[in-house]
């Protein structure tokens, strides 16, 4: 789209964009509607594809995944209505990251046009995109951001020349502003007047301007979310909000272990008969119930006698995965340096996380003997669409698949597990099925964030780090979801899926997100897996790998430090390999008042990230005393508290500040979970957590009383990714407090994971009763 | 089937249902009223809090035999109505502090913030740390800290 090549932007975008032509298209039909190609660049992705991937600081994930779009992409679209509203159809999934309203920011920006005039959808699954209708790796703003623009642009064009044509003037006199084309004169028409006007007569290659950073008047300003209003008034709609006519309400019955499978279903008939119920087929994960109300299929899910055959991992708990990681773990070299110098290691354990959002997991599907159609949050849907189309022997045609709003994702919503299991009961029953998860499904049989040890051994003389070295082993992440897919399709070989997870997807994955930044000598970091990609359920949870990795590195970094009778901040200041990671740091230990005097066992921690072409630092204060540890609050974790937490996040550009702080608070909370309390203990092929009072995610008694967010200056001017950025240096800086705050460095994580706060929910019958007790507790 | 009547967001509504489904499903798969979200069923999570008489509580755990005809349930689609405006000032201030991120346990949120400030009213004194620190529900997002300034710019126009 870009005629000049320009891979890395010099100076600021602002000067640079002025000067730049873009090309998109004018579609032919009855309303104006202009177009642009997803994908950035003109370049040819085959001479950008590296080979072997390089670090992630020279080529990132975000590069691989802008990249692997631009052979394939195809378009995206502006549509300017008769009714003077404007609409979007985004090939991508809202979660709650807040990518409808930067999109609709966009396009308000170029065509002059207020917010609220501007409608953004989720597209339904668009095969022809190929791999590039994925929501993740951040990517979304980075790679959407031009595109947009140059769409909405191409569209003011249109309208500027028809309302000159139509007031018999030049455009150049004319005015575009909220809705309106204005001439010297005062007249005006409105964009819903001249949208049919305006509209291809045939679809052609159109160039275009687009705005200079210095004429912004939304773009770069804080925005409310463009969905705000439903979600507080209950409006909004998620799939299980849906009225889809006879899809009613179904569960599934689920195994006692992970992965089990259904022997026999021993009651099937009497159960059918349980008031409401309607449908009992066994499925491939376990026993799908239809019924009136979700009510009574947990009634009939609790009914069922059901002969369950052996999961994956029966029989296994935390210390035989834990054992069989370190049987797998890379030894550590000897550096061959300077026999003075000292050594500095550690070993961390990062323990099972539950990557699951508050909305279940959930689809509605109807499936019919030569079509489906499915409606559900999925950030890969084209992936799910073919796997429908295989599942059923249907053509990918013949499947519908609706993209709905997302009650958070977190990575979870990149597998199509429940619309597959919707599928199969929705045929097996041959009725429209509505079905959801319950939460102790999401805790028991949902996907991982897998348990793995990071080992650091670092090197130093004087001064100065000679080496750091790094080996993380992990339990095998499923990466069959589509980043996968990005990345053998671009290396133009696709192993069946599965085969060749670690070496085609994890190790890639590793090697374009992880970075150490720090100027240390020799620096090596090296991942291996254990275990196939499918034998635990697993997935990425809020961030891939780097929340564990970086948590490591900062615990390491604060010793070296302190071998070096430095302070953390000096010492990062003096190291810190780039100028917006220095800038961020500085700025957390000014506004965060680093080094204030703190009474006892409460200590502040401080560390920085780069990722999705940003920088990020974070400052925190933790309370370790023993009267907030041993605080009791009923049914919680309480424990250390991080009371006070200062965020620099610089993005490169940030689109919309107050989304992007949003997304800030919301990558804190995560970290504050992942550091102290969030784990899931697995003992004898399940998982023992079963709910929310047992897996403790950030609550508000964790969390901070005092947080502020600090959105830097605009520095390289393209806009960087957000919704998991904020992850690891909020983990780590937590962990790098705690460590301060009680002498003890913590290698296990979270720090609470040693002990089992809760007593267990009964795996048969898999679902516990709902209580009849809610009165009681009214206020 | 048992009949059931009781006062839904201002309307008597009537329902035929066994005794033993809980108010949830009752309001959700039979009344059609989305607002109140599931998230646990076990009265854990709080994304279905509503209000019974004025008072928060949790439908996934109470059976609908239990709710008397002349209660009054308000999820949040009537929590307007109770201030005879379009939005409730708690609603009011969660569009000004821009809390909502994927909003889906925002509907329990509000709900429980209302009553929360009145619980605190009661006990006669504002909405402090302490109070916000006994909200039990879970946002999966974080809005946490834009949920505490939220609540207390509410409780100033309430
Ligand atoms: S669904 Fe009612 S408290 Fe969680
Ligand atoms: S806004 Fe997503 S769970 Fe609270």
């Amino acid at each position: 789209m870009e005629q000049r090549r320009s891979p890395h932007v010099e100076g600021s975008a602002g000067q640079d964009i002025g000067r730049r032509r873009f090309l998109g298209y004018l579609l032919a039909g009855p309303t104006l509607v202009a177009a642009a190609q997803l994908g950035a660049g003109a370049e040819s992705a085959e001479a950008a594809v590296p080979s072997p991937p390089e670090p992630a600081e020279v080529y990132d994930l975000n590069d691989l995944l802008t990249l692997a779009a631009t052979p394939t992409s195809n378009l995206i679209a502006v549509v300017v209505h008769p009714d003077g509203t404007v609409s979007f159809d985004m090939p991508r999934a809202e979660s709650g990251q807040g990518i409808t309203t930067m999109a609709a920011m966009l396009i308000a920006e170029e065509l002059d046009l207020p917010l609220e005039k501007i409608n953004v959808t989720l597209a339904d699954a668009r095969p022809e995109l190929v791999w590039n209708q994925l929501t993740g790796g951040s990517n979304t703003t980075i790679s959407m951001y031009t595109p947009i623009r140059v769409a909405a642009a191409i569209a003011k064009g249109q309208l500027l020349q028809a309302a000159a044509m139509k007031l018999d003037e030049t455009v150049t006199r004319l005015t575009p502003h909220l809705g309106f084309i204005q001439a010297p004169d005062g007249r005006k028409l409105s964009y819903g007047e001249l949208a049919q006007a305006a509209a291809g007569r045939e679809t052609k290659q159109v160039e275009t301007d687009l705005k200079p950073e210095s004429e912004f008047s939304v773009i770069g300003t804080p925005r409310n979310r463009i969905d705000a209003l439903e979600a507080v008034t209950g409006r909004k709609k998620y799939a299980m909000d849906l009225d889809v006519e006879g899809a009613l309400p179904t569960m599934v019955c689920r195994p006692p272990t992970i992965k089990g499978t259904v022997r026999s279903v021993n009651n099937a008939a009497e159960v059918r008969q349980m008031p409401g119920i309607t449908d009992v087929v066994a499925i491939s994960t376990g026993v799908a119930v239809r019924g009136r109300t979700f009510g009574q299929c947990i009634s009939a899910i609790r009914a069922l006698d059901v002969s369950w055959g052996p999961g994956t991992v029966d029989d296994m708990s935390d210390e035989d995965v834990l054992a069989d990681i370190r049987k797998a773990e890379i030894p550590l070299a000897v550096p061959d340096v300077d026999p003075l110098a000292e050594t500095v290691e550690g070993e961390f354990t990062f323990h099972f996380r539950n990557n699951a959002a508050l909305e279940p997991q959930t689809a509605v599907a109807d499936v019919r003997s030569d079509s489906a159609e499915v409606w559900a949050p999925l950030q890969s849907p084209i992936l799910c669409q073919e796997l429908l189309a295989k599942q059923l022997g249907l053509s990918v045609n013949a499947v519908t698949v609706h993209v709905e709003q997302a009650g958070g994702a977190f990575g979870r919503r990149f597998f199509s597990d429940p619309v597959i299991e919707a599928a199969e009961a929705s045929q097996k029953m041959g009725k429209r099925v509505k079905l959801m998860w319950h939460r102790v499904d999401e805790c028991r049989q949902g996907r991982t964030h897998p348990m793995c040890t990071s080992r650091i051994r670092a090197s130093l003389l004087d001064d100065n780090v000679l080496t750091f070295e790094q080996r993380h082993t992990s339990v095998a992440t499923d990466y069959t979801m589509g980043f996968g897919e990005v990345i053998t399709s671009m290396a133009g070989k696709i192993p069946p899926l599965g085969q060749g997870n670690e070496l085609g997807y994890s190790n890639t994955i590793f090697a374009t997100t992880v970075n150490v930044p720090y100027k240390f000598g020799a620096v090596t970091q090296l991942l291996n897996e254990i275990y196939e990609y499918d034998t635990f359920p697993s997935g990425s949870n809020r961030n891939l790998v780097n929340p564990d990795v970086r948590t490591a590195q900062e615990l390491i970094v604060d010793r070296i430090a302190a071998k070096m009778g430095k302070d953390p901040y000096r010492f990062r200041k003096e190291f810190a390999d780039d100028e917006r990671v220095l800038a961020v740091l500085d700025k957390v230990a000014e506004v965060g008042e680093w080094g204030r005097e703190m009474p006892a066992n409460t200590a502040q921690g401080i560390t920085v990230h780069k990722e999705y072409k940003g920088a990020i630092a974070t400052l925190v204060e933790i309370d370790c005393r023993p009267e907030t540890v041993n605080r009791k609050i009923r049914n919680a974790v309480t424990g250390p508290r991080v009371t006070k937490a200062v965020v620099a996040v610089d993005p490169g550009f940030a689109v919309n500040p107050r989304g992007l702080e949003a997304q800030m608070q919301g990558g804190l909370m995560d970290g504050i979970a992942q550091a102290l309390t969030s784990s899931l203990h697995l003992r004898d092929g399940v998982f023992l957590e079963g709910s929310w009072d047992n897996y403790f995610y950030t609550r508000q008694w964790n969390t901070p009383f005092d947080v502020q967010i600090v959105v830097m200056p605009p520095t390289t001017g393209e806009p960087g990714g957000a919704g998991e950025l904020g992850v690891p240096s909020a983990m780590a800086s937590v962990a790098c407090a705690y460590a301060r705050a009680t002498g003890t460095m913590p290698t296990s994580f979270p720090i609470n994971h040693g002990t089992l706060s809760f007593d267990p929910k009964p795996t048969v019958p898999p679902l516990p009763p709902s209580p009849t007790d809610g009165l009681q507790h009214t206020y | 089937m048992p009949e059931h009547t009781f006062k839904l967001n201002g309307k008597q509504v009537t329902v035929d249902v066994e005794d033993d489904v809980r108010l949830l499903w009752v309001i959700r798969d039979i009344l059609e009223v989305y607002g109140p979200k599931y998230g646990c069923g076990i009265n854990v999570c709080k994304a279905c809090t509503c209000h019974i008489n004025g008072k928060a509580f949790n439908p996934c755990s109470v059976r609908v035999a239990d709710i008397e005809p002349d209660d009054e349930i308000t999820t949040i689609e009537g929590l307007p109505g109770t201030v005879g405006k379009d939005l409730h000032p708690m609603q009011e201030a969660w569009l000004e502090h821009d809390v909502a991120q994927c909003g889906y346990c925002q509907p329990g949120q509000i709900m429980a913030a209302v009553a929360k400030v009145r619980q605190a009213r009661a006990e006669g004194h504002e909405v402090g740390d302490a109070d916000l620190d006994e909200i039990r529900n879970i946002c999966r997002c974080g809005t946490y800290n834009r949920i505490r300034e939220a609540v207390r710019t509410g409780a100033e126009h309430m």
